[in-house]
């Protein structure tokens, strides 16, 4: 039997480790790219303030990338530590995407990364230009192979189970590789992150504006931020990757949830603008319905039904009856490898041998099932819909304000008019958090949302735990609250400080009279 | 393209580069964060000293990072078994990796003294720990780890943190850090301000000297105190991976594939030999060779140990059938086949940009140079 605490310790830590990973990493993501636009302008203009503007920023930018570096050490290891079993059972389809991320990824942004802080004097302005360029690109490839791993969780295309090995082996990569949820994804958060890097700088720069410093360097990089962002929240919202949730039955599962859509609805589903789902009668009190929204959102057609929550638990009862025949000639065909008969009912059932795993939470043998525990394991592929139900209504909200204040900055922009009023200033200072809680909800949403699975359909989470004690979980999501705590206040003190002093302050722009008086500017710490 | 077992062993080949790759890239890294305080006398010396790796740390990481993912990509059981079973060790291990880019880039971002004096212990530490354990796990690969399979192929785990702990492991542990804190030091002579050249010069005699002899030690005690671990089933080298499917003893001889193969021995030979001919090179002054040479030491260390393991990778002392070995823990052959292909095409790309990012900031970094800047990074 597996240890209850075990699991929903090692599920804290993953969710504990991965939020705080993701706090950082959306910011490397869409910064980047404003780095990269900052430097172009220099390189073709040969201003120097759009050189100051991209190193300054790229100050800023250091500080974050270091903890989204410290942060991503224990993500990839964490799969062999924690889920032990998960790893086995999925390494031979997971790991290929976690690896040629190492391989084409993270080596160009790390190698790189060096010689944008240490090459603008050994570099010419285009090598040094090429040199951000490539530190984007492989960001940006990073989190195209992590949401390739990520969306093969979400739908396993691509693989089959192996008796021999106990584990399921890659059939097609190229399924894998080119998984509609996984290019729904990446498309979506790489463009959350490029929200929240242009958040970032419109905001740091508002706030210059309000205190009257560093005009021309604030209103270049709003100028900057406002088009890139607008661009990056139309993106978000648009090609939102609720795109890929037709796709299967726990993807339909997800968005039911979401929607707290307990019964079938004629299509096209209407979309409960508010209301309070009320999980133990499975109804939804005061809700307020748009017809025919949801329906458009979920399926991208006037005519697809959208099933409830109550159908799919009912397919999922058939599915874990199918997944015992798998499972019972599964060990009929262990201590007799020729038995044809089981050969046969293997075959047949296998695609839902996940679906038996999920009575092992409880159960050491499934097989011994009463039909109380299949109703229980079937109700138990419903995930917390409260919570998705209002972190989804909470993210569009975000989103949809995202567009309307990146609309009206670029109008400001094209105007000429950014410093003009107080209130908008203030405003997009104000928003800075903004796009992090979107952001973290946007990962509750997928990944709560996913559960009670590790890989849908196919390993249930309580199942990919490692065997480790409780105890030692416990020491180690102590140890990473303590770690990870005292990082985020020195983070953040260096963060602010530095945003603080500004370009103006660290002696960047307007530039210094000779080298010495640089020195003794930005030697003035503390 | 390539056998079943052809495949495997290649894999196998490749881990070992990716662990080489590691410890010669990164490992200057970690010898030169855990030796600042000690080679770097002010602070405009420990800069200059950190200046040496400040652009490159990263890059060098990924080796890691790399090494982690082919190894969940390629031998997802070993990754599996190791990482879980070594649970505590493990969380020892990220909390120095998690400091690392913190105390790189954080460390220059204030002028007071006692947080730069902080951060230096921080590198200290986190220089000189990940090489400790790296050293000892490899010590209990040799003495076998308490874990078996259930017929599920779920690992049970029986040992604990301080079971890892045993003096051959921890022996294995100093020759791993000496053999970094070696390569650190000529990495410093060679790249540091020329007046911090003769200082590192030192330390990196001092520690090859007991680089060698730990060596040597752990060699002995190897070949006359520890029984090795042996297959004594027959071997299918295209079998599934399934470990439970074998028959291994706990009485074999840790020697026995250099008995078969003597060109093994030029492994440790070739060890040993540019270990002691580095402290005559540097004390020449010929800063270049003298690296070389350490890298070279530290490439033969790891080449001589997996050698000796060969086909183990993760023996088991619980239960020697469950052990795994090159034959039974792999991905599939689509999987370890597609892999080679990307990284047959990949890693050359990778070689050559690093190459050129070397290039472009060749030269010692001077003090006088990291006194008139700012050091923002």
């Amino acid at each position: 039997m597996i240890d209850p605490d075990v699991v929903t310790l090692s599920r804290m830590q993953f969710a504990l480790t991965a939020l705080y990973h993701f706090l950082f990493v959306p910011l490397t993501l869409g910064l980047c790219w404003l780095l990269a636009i900052m430097e172009s302008v220099y390189a073709m203009t040969g201003r120097d303030i759009w050189k100051r503007m991209t190193q300054y920023w790229g100050v800023l930018f250091g500080i974050n990338f270091a903890m989204g570096v410290a942060t991503g050490v224990t993500m990839e290891f964490q799969f062999g530590t924690n889920w032990a079993y998960y790893s086995h059972y999925v390494g031979d389809v997971f790991g290929t995407p976690l690896a040629l991320e190492g391989l084409m990824a993270f080596f160009l942004e790390a190698t790189f990364i060096g010689l944008f802080f240490f090459g603008w004097d050994r570099l010419s302005r285009v090598q040094h230009l090429a040199v951000t360029w490539l530190l984007a690109l492989g960001t940006n490839l990073s989190a195209l192979w992590i949401l390739i791993a990520n969306g093969w969780m979400q739908f396993p295309v691509g693989a089959q189970f192996n008796l021999d090995t106990m584990r399921m082996e890659v059939t097609s990569f190229s399924a894998v590789v080119f998984n509609p949820v996984a290019q729904a994804k990446f498309v979506h958060t790489v463009s959350a992150g490029y929200v929240l890097g242009a958040m970032f700088v419109l905001s740091i720069s508002a706030w210059y504006l309000l205190r009257g410093r560093n005009i021309e360097f604030a209103k270049r990089s709003m100028t900057v931020a406002a088009s890139f962002g607008l661009a990056a929240a139309l993106s978000v919202v648009v090609l939102g990757d609720e795109s890929g949730y037709d796709i299967s039955a726990n993807q339909k599962m997800k968005l039911a949830a979401i929607e707290a859509m307990w019964e079938t609805e004629p299509a096209p589903a209407s979309f409960t603008l508010f209301g309070f789902p009320d999980v133990t009668n499975r109804t939804t009190h005061f809700a307020v319905r748009i017809p025919w929204v949801m329906g458009l959102i979920g399926t991208r057609s006037i005519d697809t039904v959208m099933p409830g929550i109550a159908e799919l638990v009912a397919n999922a009862r058939t599915r874990i009856q199918s997944g015992l025949i798998a499972y019972s000639a599964m060990q009929k065909l262990r201590s007799n490898r020729d038995d044809v008969a089981a050969r046969a009912d293997f075959d047949a059932h296998k695609a839902d041998l996940g679906y038996a795993l999920l009575l092992k939470r409880t159960l050491a043998d499934p097989l011994a099932a009463t039909p109380a525990d299949i109703d229980h394991a079937a109700d138990s592929t419903i995930p917390n819909v409260p919570v998705l139900f209002w972190s989804f209504r909470i993210m569009v909200a975000c989103g949809l304000y995202f567009i309307a204040l990146f609309a009206y900055s670029f109008w400001l922009a094209s105007k000429r008019r950014l410093d003009a009023q107080r209130w908008y200033l203030k405003l997009a200072l104000w928003s800075l958090p903004l796009p992090w809680l979107a952001i973290e909800l946007g990962w509750i949403v997928a990944e709560y949302g996913r559960q009670p699975w590790a890989i849908s359909g196919v390993l249930p989470t309580a199942l990919g735990v490692s065997s480790v004690s409780a105890g030692q979980v416990l020491f180690s999501i102590i140890g990473f609250v303590v770690f990870y705590t005292v990082l985020a206040v020195v983070d953040a003190v260096l963060m602010l400080r530095y945003a603080r002093k500004g370009p103006d302050g660290l002696g960047m722009w307007p530039p210094p009279v000779d080298d010495r008086a640089q020195e003794r500017e930005i030697d003035v710490g503390t | 393209m390539f056998d079943y077992a052809t495949l495997r062993v290649i894999w196998w080949l490749i881990l070992g580069v990716l662990l080489i790759g590691f410890a010669v890239m990164d490992g200057f890294d970690f010898g030169i964060a855990a030796l600042v305080r000690v080679l770097g006398r002010d602070d405009a010396e420990r800069r200059t000293l950190l200046e040496t790796v400040e652009p490159v740390w990263e890059g060098n990481q990924v080796w890691f990072i790399l090494a982690g993912g082919a190894t969940f990509a390629a031998w997802p059981l070993l990754y599996a078994a190791a990482f879980s079973g070594f649970y505590v060790a493990m969380f020892v291990l990220l909390a120095a990796f998690i400091l690392r880019p913190v105390s790189f880039s954080y460390r220059n971002k204030s002028i007071n003294p006692q947080w730069r004096n902080a951060w230096d212990w921080v590198l200290t530490v986190n220089g000189s720990v990940p090489p400790l354990i790296f050293g000892v796990a490899f010590g209990n690969l040799f003495l076998g780890v308490p874990f078996r399979f259930d017929e599920e192929l779920r690992m049970i785990y029986a040992g604990s943190f301080l079971g890892l702990l045993s003096p051959f492991a921890l022996l294995c542990g100093l020759i791993s850090l000496a053999m970094i804190l070696m390569h650190g030091a000529a990495y410093a002579a060679m790249k540091a301000d020329i007046v911090l050249a003769a200082r590192a010069s030192r330390v990196a005699r001092s520690a090859s000297v007991a680089f060698v002899l730990l060596y040597l030690g752990a060699g002995a005690w190897l070949a006359f105190g520890l029984p090795g671990y042996a297959i004594v089933s027959t071997i299918a080298g295209d079998a599934p991976s399934n470990p439970l499917l074998k028959h291994v003893v706990a009485q074999g001889n840790w020697f026995a594939g250099f008995g078969m193969h003597p060109a093994f021995w030029l492994a440790p030979l070739l060890a040993v030999i540019s270990a002691a001919a580095m402290p005559a090179l540097s004390l020449a002054s010929h800063y270049r060779i003298a690296f070389a040479a350490s890298a070279l030491a530290i490439a033969m260390t790891i080449l001589s140990a997996g050698l000796a393991l060969f086909p183990f990778l993760l023996p088991s002392s619980l239960d020697p059938n469950s052990s795994l070995t090159v034959w039974d823990a792999s991905s599939s052959k689509t999987t370890l086949g597609l892999m080679l292909l990307s990284t047959v095409v990949l890693l050359p790309i990778v070689l050559a940009y690093t190459a050129w990012v070397y290039r472009v900031l060749r030269g010692r970094v001077s003090l006088e140079h990291v006194r008139r800047s700012h050091g923002m990074y």
